[in-house]
Order: C-alpha cells, then structure tokens, then sequence
C-alpha cells in the first residue's frame, strides 16, 4: 500500500460494464514528508474518499478484492482513510 | 521480499474491513548497502513489529494476505518477519 | 488505472488464439492535465475506443477482469472512455509546487 492524496476524480460515460457505478478518482502518491512522489494515478475508491482527503491505495490485483464477488478490473484502489501519519522526524501533515 | 526499516505508523479509521485490528505501518525499503529504496510504502504488520525494526517486507498479495490471515483482501504488502541479522559475502 | 491516449492500432494474424478478436491499440500515458507522458502501452479494447480518444487503461493480472479477457494473455485493457478530469486546484499547485523541490 502507498500513502496518497485525492486529487481530482475522471468521468467515463462509456465504460465496461463491472465499472458501472464506480467512482474513479485521480490520486497522487505522497512521500515519507508527505511531498508528491511520482506520477499520479486513477484509482478506483472503496471507503468514500472525496477530493483532497489523504488515503492509503492497494496496487495489484488484490485491489479488485473490496468490490469481490464483482470481478471488477481494477489494479489501484482506495482502501482507507487516514487521521494520521506518525513518522518520527518527518514533517507530513493532514490538511 | 525486500529488506525495510519501519519508520512510521498510520492511524486509519476508516478502512477495508479485512485491515481492521492489524497495524499499518510506514516502511522503508533497503538497498543491501543500507540506502533507501525508492520511496517509503505502508504494509500491514504480521510478527508485532515496532518503529525502528528491519524487517522483512513481503510484496504481492498472495504472500501479504495469507501473511496476515486475510485472505481475499485488498492488501498488497506486509512485514512477516523482524530481521536480526542479514548476512552478505564480501 | 492511468490514463492515456489512443495513438495507433496493432495488426496480428499469427498471435494467441485467445486474443483472435480482440482489438488492440496503442496508447500512450498523460498526465492528469493532459500531458504526454514516456512509455507506451498495447492494450486490448474493450469498450470500442477510438483513435485520440483519452481513455481508462487497467494493468497488470486485473486486467483480465475486463470484458471478455478473462483466462486470456491480457495485461493491459481499455475499460473506459473519459469524458472529463476535474482536479483540486489547490492541492494540484500544492502538489506541483512540492514536485519542483
């Protein structure tokens, strides 16, 4: 799992079906300072996440598993919601 | 699997069902030299590892969620073992 | 998931027998403003995308949860067609600007 930032959210009317109903929200993974690190991504969300909330996402296929018995074909979804990020000697914040 | 150094810890109350009761942790990967990695990731923990430890970070699902007793969860890394000493041929 | 460009088609004749039918494309990643970003990707359509068009790409096993991939050689498929991308203006500068450092 990576810590991340939502960022903003992609709209597809037309799109495969298993997707249907599913919110597609653009997410940018942070560092251990809570600064951006590497390239923003498209994640599927599972806890009702909402624009500017910091989250933890699950890469791979076991980011399918929030939504099982649907097969939906997702590799990067949201899986929580943080309050806090404790590293010692780091200055990441929550806004 | 990796060698990681915990650095962290993440409090989520709102989260995947099947993570509830483990911990999250903020985790370093290492390079065998000791260097960072890339970048920090979270894992869930397995063997009660604390801020400090090296350890042993699994990183693909089957292994992190059989590691943790999930299975079928959205869990993609975890830390199975704390690390007491690594080893190398110079 | 990322997003990406549809730039190219792929023609094979002598390829998997579970990939005979399937439409395959060429598409490169963007950022979420739009940006060309490096790499390219061939994935299989699933949603009868065309060309330039921005679309939803998923990666790796879970692509094959996409229509009609299932058990097939499929690592990457379009599953959606983007109508728009709206981001957080604040936190994108923020962002950017902790990106620069």
């Amino acid at each position: 799992m990576q810590l991340g930032r939502v960022i903003g959210n992609v709209v597809c009317t037309v799109k495969t079906a298993s997707l249907a109903g599913q919110r597609l929200l653009i997410v940018q993974p942070l560092g251990r300072e809570g600064r951006a690190m590497g390239r923003a991504l498209v994640a599927l969300d599972s806890v009702g996440a909402g624009m500017g909330d910091t989250v933890y996402w699950c890469r791979g296929r076991e980011a399918s598993f929030p939504f099982l018995p649907a097969d939906v074909p997702c590799e990067t979804t949201i899986v929580g919601l943080v309050d806090v990020v404790n590293i010692p000697g780091s200055t990441f914040a929550i806004p | 699997m990796l060698i990681a150094r915990i650095i962290g810890d993440v409090v989520a109350t709102h989260k995947a069902p099947s993570h509830h009761g483990r911990k999250i942790l903020v985790v370093q990967p290492l390079d065998l030299d000791g260097s960072d990695r890339g970048g920090a990731v979270l894992a869930l923990d397995s063997v009660d590892a604390g801020i400090g430890d090296r350890v042993l970070l699994v990183t693909e699902g089957f292994s992190a969620m059989t590691a943790v007793g999930r299975p079928d969860s959205p869990i993609d890394m975890a830390v199975i073992g704390v690390i007491d000493a690594v080893h190398l041929d110079d | 998931m990322i997003l990406a460009r549809i730039v190219g088609t792929v023609v094979s004749t002598r390829k998997d027998p579970r990939l005979e039918g399937k439409k395959l494309l060429v598409v490169k990643p963007i950022s979420p403003e739009g940006a060309d970003e490096p790499g390219y990707l061939i994935a299989v359509d699933t949603v009868a995308a065309g060309f330039r068009e921005t679309v939803l790409v998923v990666t790796g096993s879970s692509a094959r949860m996409a229509a009609e991939c299932k058990d097939r050689p499929v690592d990457a498929a379009i599953v959606g067609i983007v109508d728009t991308v709206q981001l957080d203006s604040q936190h994108q500068a923020e962002l950017a600007a902790a990106r620069r450092k």
